[in-house]
């Protein structure tokens, strides 16, 4: 691919006819392994729950296999040179985080989270094939940066309009229904970022005034940097009021690492580290929810030895650990000792239980491979806007992943997030198909033939 | 921008290596302490997933499992939990396991690695043995002779076949009933207050759990070892013994209950349980002899178990001769489980040798294939067999014209020794009832069982409890039963 990128570089306008390996053929194949694999851990929850294959084997391959054909015929459609890894990764991980959650369901029969986890990948996948139609090139969504940031910062304002659930204020429920509204905002401000940067970037690394007479420390004007810190802090702080840390965290790591992509300041990111040291003493020291978390992770078994029983957390690690190396198998675990959050945070210790280390440094690789996919898109793509879209859906997942898996495995303090695609939460897997969308439409324009600086207008 | 892109991508990297050496920390390294957790309730989960083994007795199980469908599946059940209780024991699911549901845990729980089917092929397939069968060696018949004939009074009866030292029966009176201890709801833990609360103690086994001044059944132990130290060489020689006996250094006098027993011969003596002869003689023989002898049965043995462990019988070696004198006719610090008393019945009926007992004849797999068989235990000599066929002939006189001849059977020869042991302060406690004795059948080549019963509260006037009028025909039934069965 990188390949493809520098042939159309070095050809002038009278193009020979290049065949491109557009790999559409290996999608899908790939697609089909996805939806097989996905059908043969829902057959083996099956067998090892009741001895036999669940009934609705047949129907749930059927529905997700015509959800992923679906898909794969719009990118075939209107993406066609786009990476052909994206996509069977995102129905691989979403049809093995509804064997998971389905899996969860038998243990828990007065809560069937599946079905509508179901329906929400529908919506997902319709949302997939919408954006990758609908939108024929993302330079467009530069025009639309403005309403982006409002958006998203309605979105995140929103839930503090509405009560607490379990401590954290980042739910709308209407109806029955819950919205994590912070989901979706993270690809509009992602959006909103990219754009401002690539618009900005010049004045950003070049233009602003030296402190202390030394090369290296200056400072970009504030007219450029004001806006987009403004929008960063609004959000942060947002973040913050709502108790849900380890989105703050999410855009805040978004934030420096575009911010050092764009300008190429190596400062940044000591600013980015000192800040958020700062920011997390602060934190952890003042909001009592975040130093219980902080604790909890320090001393796991705290609880225990209070004569309490285990936390989450403690169940958490007690789950990865009777996982091992090879795993119980599916469905035969007991990760619903976690408790509430088994099936959403805690996802991952369910797969980390019945896979063992071997399928979850399986599925850690899966998302490293649609993260590599998506920081490959942003290095082959040419117009800046796309590069740091590209990069930033890529380190939002990478970031997402990191903080969440990091927490429930006892490498850093737990925050309250959706693993992509696995968890339940309708909100995180629409939103991730956003993601996936955008980054098909950024690996198409870096991969097609008609790459060209200002063709399209920024 | 193409550098830096790519230097965020390193970073994602790191994020991701950072992630697996966690997990890999979490899942190698940390898993066993993890997994040994004691809140980890998933050691329970597996531990209850599959129904336990069971207890067998004459091949038929006194245990059953139960399938809650809860959390922790498999519930203990128990078939006449009351009269198999203090061999069973309990297996609760919230307060552990007790006895041979404790002792052999492994083999009906699962986990004993000689169940599997190849060595560490269950660590290597994660997975669970079905729990193994526990065969005991219990005589149905005697068991049941034995929790009927104390109909509910609070004793012990222990019962052992000489020869092997396969225990026939072992029961304590009051019993209860396992079953109600094995979940984990509100009830158990009614039933565990209830049970801990009973002043009667029917959760201990006294037949191996509690130990009893033996009485007069001791005077067996100081015969053989008057015998065996050459004290005494005639059974009907008269020994020089006043009644009463003035305890040496002292000028407290021991007396008897029997008004005839001045001077008289061992035999006599043993027959009608003369106190004066058999302290007089435990003197005689000295501190040294009697504790060998003493020891040579199984008293002061803190090992023995069957394979539970039993309590340890005492007899003290640091004694003057005053207190020599008493511990020789079973008082002082002299102390018995029921057991070790149905011990010293089995070596003198087995030519001097003392047995090993014990409970398990074999354990097996689910399909039926022996783990380990049960016998080949230890073997002691408790004496000379000369001696032993004196003591055979003594024991014999005082069931046919003794104290003992409520456990005559007929067709059969019977050995006994009754004793009604002093206790408490200035001996005001009810006396304890004992008779230990030992049966051969008229057909038999060697005597078939050996028997200790002890009845803690006679409901009788206090005047009138002798081992011979409580004890005895407890005894004789559960005797009864081993030689027809």
């Amino acid at each position: 691919m990188t390949k493809a990128g520098t042939t159309v570089r070095t050809a002038d306008p009278p193009l020979p006819v290049v065949h491109l390996p557009r790999r559409r053929g290996v999608e899908l194949a790939l697609i089909v392994l996805a939806v097989l694999l996905s059908v043969y851990g829902y057959c083996a929850v099956g067998l090892a729950q009741h001895g036999t294959v669940p009934p609705g084997a047949a129907g749930y391959g059927a529905g997700l296999g015509v959800l992923a054909l679906f898909a794969h015929c719009a990118v075939r459609l209107r993406a066609p040179c786009a990476d052909p890894l994206l996509l069977p990764i995102g129905v691989l991980l979403n049809g093995l985080g509804l064997v998971l959650i389905y899996r969860l369901d038998l243990e828990t029969p007065g809560d069937r989270a599946a079905p509508t986890q179901l329906v929400w990948s529908a919506l997902g996948v319709t949302l997939f094939t919408v954006v990758v139609l609908v939108l024929r090139d993302h330079r467009v969504l530069t025009r639309h940066s403005r309403t982006c940031v409002t958006a998203a910062l309605v979105l995140l304002t929103l839930p503090i309009f509405f009560p607490a659930v379990n401590g954290a204020r980042i739910w709308i429920r209407i109806a029955g229904f819950s919205i994590q509204p912070g989901e979706f905002a993270k690809v509009l401000l992602a959006v909103f970022f990219a754009a401002y940067l690539a618009a900005n970037r010049d004045a950003l690394a070049y233009a602003g005034r030296q402190v202390w007479r030394l090369r290296r420390v200056q400072l970009p004007t504030g007219r450029v940097l004001g806006p987009i810190v403004a929008v960063w802090l609004v959000s942060v702080g947002v973040l913050i009021l709502e108790r849900d840390l380890g989105t703050s965290l999410l855009f805040f790591g978004l934030f420096v690492i575009l911010l050092y992509v764009a300008t190429g300041r190596i400062g940044w990111i000591a600013v980015g580290l000192l800040l958020a040291s700062f920011g997390a003493v602060a934190v952890g020291w003042l909001e009592p929810h975040v130093h219980s978390r902080v604790e909890a992770w320090q001393q796991p078994f705290a609880s225990i030895e209070a004569g309490e029983g285990p936390n989450q957390l403690a169940q958490s690690l007690f789950a990865f650990a009777a996982g091992g190396i090879l795993g119980t198998g599916l469905g035969l675990g007991h990760s619903v000792l976690i408790g509430f959050a088994a099936k959403s945070d805690f996802i991952l210790a369910t797969a980390g239980e019945e896979l063992g280390l071997a399928g979850l440094s399986a599925i850690f690789l899966l998302y490293g491979l649609l993260v590599e996919r998506g920081y490959r898109a942003g290095l082959c793509t040419r117009d800046p806007f796309g590069r740091l879209l590209a990069v930033g859906l890529a380190s939002i997942v990478a970031l997402q992943v990191f903080v969440i898996a990091g927490g429930v495995t006892g490498l850093i303090p737990l925050t309250g997030m959706a693993m992509p695609f696995l968890a339940q939460g309708g909100s995180s897997v629409v939103t991730n198909w956003a993601i996936v969308a955008l980054l098909i439409r950024v690996s198409d324009a870096a991969r097609g033939p008609d790459t060209d600086d200002g063709q399209v207008m920024p | 921008m193409t550098r830096h892109i790519r230097h965020a991508a390193v970073f994602c990297a790191l994020l991701l290596v950072a992630l697996l050496v966690s997990a890999t920390r979490v899942q190698v390294f940390e898993a066993g302490a993890y997994a040994g957790n004691a809140a980890n309730r998933r050691t329970d989960i597996a531990r209850y997933s599959g129904p336990r083994g069971d207890i067998l007795v004459e091949g038929r199980p006194v245990t059953g499992s139960r399938d809650t469908g809860e959390q922790l599946r498999h519930e203990r059940t128990y078939t006449d939990g009351p009269l198999y209780a203090p061999v069973t024991g309990f297996a609760s699911q919230e307060y552990g396991t007790t006895l041979l549901e404790h002792a052999e845990d492994g083999i009906l729980s699962g986990t004993d690695p000689m169940l599997a089917p190849l060595p560490l092929w269950n660590d290597f397939t994660r997975a669970r043995s079905p729990g193994g069968d526990v065969a005991t060696t219990l005589d149905r018949a005697a068991q049941k002779a034995a929790y009927d004939g104390l109909r509910g009074r609070k004793g012990a009866v222990a019962a052992i076949e000489p020869s092997s030292g396969r225990i026939l029966a072992l029961v304590s009176s009051p019993s209860y009933d396992p079953a109600a201890l094995s979940g984990n709801d509100a009830g158990v833990a009614r039933s565990w207050a209830r049970l801990n609360g009973d002043a009667d103690k029917p959760m201990l086994n006294r037949a191996v759990r509690q130990t009893y001044p033996p009485g007069s059944t001791f005077k067996v132990v100081t015969a053989a070892a008057a015998l065996d130290a050459g004290v005494i060489t005639d059974l009907d020689a008269p020994t020089d013994s006043p009644a009463p006996y003035r305890l040496p250094g002292t000028t407290t006098s021991l007396t008897n209950e029997s008004d005839r027993c001045t001077d008289l011969s061992l035999r006599e003596a043993f027959t009608w349980s003369c106190n004066t002869v058999f302290a007089k003689l435990g003197v005689d023989v000295g501190v040294t002899d009697m504790a060998a002898t003493a020891q040579a049965f199984g008293f002061n043995d803190t090992a023995l178990r069957i394979p539970f462990s039993v309590a340890q019988s005492t007899f003290d070696t640091s004694v003057d001769r005053a207190q020599l004198a008493l511990s020789s006719i079973g008082q002082y610090n002299t102390r018995a489980t029921p057991l070790q008393m149905a011990m010293v019945s089995a070596a003198v009926a087995n030519g001097g040798q003392v047995r090993e007992p014990y409970l398990v004849e074999r354990t097996t797999r689910a399909g039926g294939a022996t783990v380990s068989a049960g016998g080949a235990r230890s073997v002691r000599q408790a004496m000379h067999p000369a001696t032993a066929v004196r003591l055979k002939e003594l024991m014999t006189q005082v069931v046919t014209e003794g104290t003992g001849g409520n456990a005559a059977i007929r067709g059969a020869t019977v050995g006994g020794k009754t004793g009604t042991a002093q206790h408490g302060v200035l001996n005001v406690g009810t006396p304890y009832a004992w008779f230990v004795s030992w049966a051969q059948g008229d057909d038999d080549l060697e005597p078939k069982v050996a028997v200790a019963v002890v009845v803690e509260d006679a409901s009788v006037a206090r005047g009138d409890i002798t081992g011979g009028g409580v004890a005895a025909p407890i005894a004789r039934a559960v005797m009864a039963a081993v030689l027809t069965s």
